[in-house]
């Protein structure tokens, strides 16, 4: 493996963490959407601030990780994509920020009606920012980004692909949370909950799955580099995603909550990954490979080191934060 | 908000360099970043400088067995998850405007400059993971091992403190990199990170952050105990941050001055403005206090023989080298560099002789917290603070110009393509902004009214009542 290709692959490991992890916090956005009014939402609300309380900056940081990778690794790549998917990173950026205030305003509000306008704010750019990334990643795959920038501002991103992404990245997000949620409600003892979220989950993920394999069809016409990758060299890890999703479902059927977290994961991790695999060697489809890309090689050593070091001091601690939120003092209700 | 005034200010200025040749997107971009980084940055001084406070607060709790200690410090970590949570968010924004604003100098320098940044985001790992362990540890993990987690937040601070001024410290004095034919050569990005000038630099802001914080904390107590409430809650309150504030208002002066050090050498045009010196005298420079500079002349400025000299140069003859030395289009705007300098220095100074005054006073055996004007400074002392901050910025940044990489890259050419519509993105920020100053707010002084009526635990707001049948059938 060349360094840029190491590089390539430790920028893309923060996208898959990115896409599992700050995928699931944003997912719980789309269950606070469609959780119904206060009476009827609570539960379902009081278990998200407990859910994603702890976690959501840290698994926030992966987005901070990737554009300082991109932009330290690859700069001419990230100059181009700025000054081309301006409008959706703008969008994707306004739904971040008014996603994590507003989660920390609700959970110190005093009234009803506080938590409700800032529930709405947090619900609303939850679904916002991943649909924006996704046009991004769609941008990117099917050759819309032109390597000197400035590509077109609007259909860069509003394009069969790009909506495609944008509809698969809530998506998933969902599907991610809702295992996630029904797990927390079901280890919590909150059994009617667990089960309100089972079939919400079940749906959600029934859903997902279907685009993602009926995206596959326009993708041929309108990202043919991609979808030529995807039939290819990536074909395993969408079969793979395919399997994952599929046994997800039977344990959600099955009320097997734990491993079903486990094969949700595999499903988002595998089919992220066929992205990048299927766009391989491109970081800019059809317009910039990645070894083109590919800034000094000092700085890319710089970079390994970095993320080796990132990999021994950041793991462990992200490792026993996540352990802490899935021990029994955690799980129960206060704070 | 300071940094509003003078942008106001910035638009009139800026005009006069560069007028002809200046892209459309130019001024609305410069206050788009100087927008999100002024506010950003006070924000990312509770982050730096609160975990250290609570640390010691929290401490004290535990070993002296003190409820009232560990109550504060249980109060102030709910308070700084509000805090921590708008500044992460509006970090972010900063890491997409370095590449949406300033395509130029990312796509240009992304590999000279990025690995501080690779290492603050390490940092800023650190510190959110420790972070939600200890927001959410409390009656969880055993409370002394809960208390260590605290620790590694200070430490974290340090070090992006130390890698986002690295990169702040290379722009203003670039090294590590060659320019052949106009094309960056031979990078070495380890000679960015540890670049020789920024340990003044991030000396002068990490001792800052202490400063905000500080005050900030200690001020909500100082207008506690103007209203009557003179229980040990609010005395200890008060205490602990000004201790903090006091080591750091006591050491500013003389960090910022060790920064300042060489800056002749280094960006005559800045030190030019910082003095106001229009030309290069004969002999030793005058301090010049206040004034105006029009049309190549300075007006009403109060002119302290020698001081300028002893000051800037450390000597009783060497003049400040003046404007006249410098070409015209390398001169950043001079009397917003000047005024925010010189705002700068006398709020540090005015802050320091306070907490000065404040200990004098308290080894005569005297309490200034008795003291009702003592008590109304103290209660501005975190705006005062704040209002330092921002303008130590705005001169660094301000005295930059017309430079985005000193000597290497003027701003026009970093900047993004962009029409005049960017000026509709400033307006909805400043919204946005605005709305997140309000919602933060209302919701800390809502936290602050319950717990003053004798709440502790602050539940989610859609429980108990709301969610009690659901949970009470469960169990």
């Amino acid at each position: 493996m060349s360094l840029e290709i190491a590089v390539a692959a430790a920028l893309f490991v923060g996208v898959v963490a990115y896409a599992v992890l700050g995928g699931a916090d944003f997912g719980s956005g789309f269950f606070d959407l469609t959780a119904g009014g206060s009476r009827r939402g609570a539960e379902v609300r009081t278990l998200i601030d407990r859910s994603i309380g702890p976690v959501w900056e840290a698994n926030h940081v992966w987005l901070i990780y990737v554009l300082v990778m991109w932009w330290t690794a690859f700069p001419a790549s990230f100059a181009a994509a700025m000054t081309t998917v301006i409008v959706p990173l703008v969008l994707a950026l306004l739904g971040i920020v008014l996603r994590g205030a507003s989660f920390a305003f609700r959970k110190y509000s005093e009234t009803l009606g506080q938590a409700r306008l800032f529930g709405a704010i947090f619900a609303c750019s939850s679904v916002l920012a991943p649909f924006c990334f996704g046009t991004v990643a769609g941008a990117l795959a099917s050759g819309r980004v032109p390597a000197e920038g400035h590509g077109d501002l609007w259909t860069s991103w509003l394009n069969p692909t790009s909506l495609f992404g944008g509809v698969i990245a809530v998506g998933t997000c969902a599907f991610l949370a809702g295992v996630f949620l029904t797990a927390d409600a079901a280890r919590g003892g909150q059994r009617r909950l667990a089960e309100r979220l089972r079939v919400r989950s079940l749906a959600v993920g029934a859903v997902t799955g279907a685009v993602v394999f009926a995206a596959l069809i326009p993708l041929t016409a309108d990202a043919p580099t991609l979808s030529e990758g995807l039939a290819g060299r990536a074909a395993p890890l969408i079969v793979l995603s395919a399997l994952g999703g599929g046994a997800t479902l039977l344990l959600l059927l099955r009320r097997r909550y734990g491993p079903a977290r486990l094969t949700a994961v595999l499903a988002v991790s595998s089919v992220v990954s066929g992205w990048g695999l299927g766009q391989y060697p491109w970081l800019l489809v059809d317009h910039m490979t990645i070894d083109d890309a590919a800034g000094a090689r000092a700085t890319l050593w710089g970079l390994l080191v970095a993320a080796g070091i990132a990999a021994v001091v950041v793991g462990p601690a992200l490792l026993y934060l996540f352990r802490l939120t899935q021990t029994k003092e955690w799980s129960g209700a206060g704070h | 908000m300071s940094v509003h005034e003078v942008l106001a200010q910035m638009s009139d200025a800026a005009p006069t360099v560069l007028a002809s040749a200046e892209p459309a997107g130019l001024l609305p971009a410069r206050q788009q970043m100087a927008l999100s980084l002024g506010w950003h940055i006070i924000l990312a001084c509770f982050g730096v400088a609160f975990p250290a406070i609570i640390f010691v607060m929290h401490l004290r709790g535990i070993r002296k067995n003190d409820p009232v200690a560990l109550d504060l410090a249980k109060r102030w970590a709910k308070v700084s998850a509000v805090l921590f949570a708008i500044g992460a968010v509006s970090g972010t924004v900063l890491s997409f405007e370095m590449g949406i604003l300033w395509p130029g100098l990312m796509g240009t320098f992304g590999d000279v400059l990025g690995l501080p940044f690779a290492f603050e985001g390490l940092a800023f790992f650190l510190e959110a993971i420790f972070l939600g362990i200890y927001l959410y540890g409390w009656g969880r993990i055993p409370p002394k091992r809960h208390l260590l987690m605290v620790l590694p937040m200070a430490v974290t601070g340090v070090i992006g403190t130390y890698c986002v001024i690295a990169v702040n410290a290379w722009m203003n004095v670039p090294t590590g990199f060659n320019i052949v034919d106009g094309e960056i050569t031979d990078v070495q990005p380890w000679a960015v990170l540890f670049n020789g000038h920024v340990f003044a630099q991030f000396a002068h802001m990490w001792v800052a952050a202490y400063m905000v914080a500080g005050f900030s904390i200690a001020g909500v107590y100082a207008v506690g105990m103007l209203r009557g409430r003179r229980d040990r809650h609010h005395r200890i309150g008060f205490l602990v941050p000004f201790v903090f504030a006091t080591i750091a208002a006591l050491a500013q002066p003389f960090v910022g001055h060790f920064l300042g050090e060489g800056l002749d050498e280094r960006q005559p045009a800045k030190l030019a403005a910082f003095e106001l010196a229009e030309t290069t005298t004969d002999g030793a420079s005058p301090l010049r206090i206040g004034g105006v500079y029009i049309d190549g002349e300075v007006k009403g400025a109060i002119d302290i023989p020698y001081l300028g000299s002893l000051i800037a140069q450390g000597s009783l003859d060497e003049p400040v080298p003046g404007m006249d030395t410098i070409p015209a289009e390398d001169l950043p705007p001079v009397n917003i560099t000047h005024w925010a300098f010189q705002t700068m220095i006398g709020i540090g100074l005015l802050l320091m002789l306070a907490v000065l005054l404040y200990w004098f006073m308290r080894w005569r055996g005297r309490d200034l917290l008795d003291n009702r004007w003592f008590l109304r400074f103290a209660a501005v002392g975190g705006p005062l603070a704040v209002l330092a901050l921002e303008a130590g910025w705005i001169a660094t940044e301000v005295g930059r110009q017309p430079w985005i990489v000193y000597g290497v890259m003027r701003t026009p050419e970093a900047v993004g393509d962009f029409t005049a519509g960017l000026w509709g993105v400033l307006i909805a920020s400043i919204v946005l902004y605005g709305a997140m100053t309000v919602g933060a707010a209302i919701v800390l002084r809502s936290m602050a009214r319950r717990w003053r009526n004798g709440a502790s635990d602050l539940p989610s707001p859609y429980g108990p009542e709301l969610s009690e049948a659901g949970a009470g059938e469960e169990r």
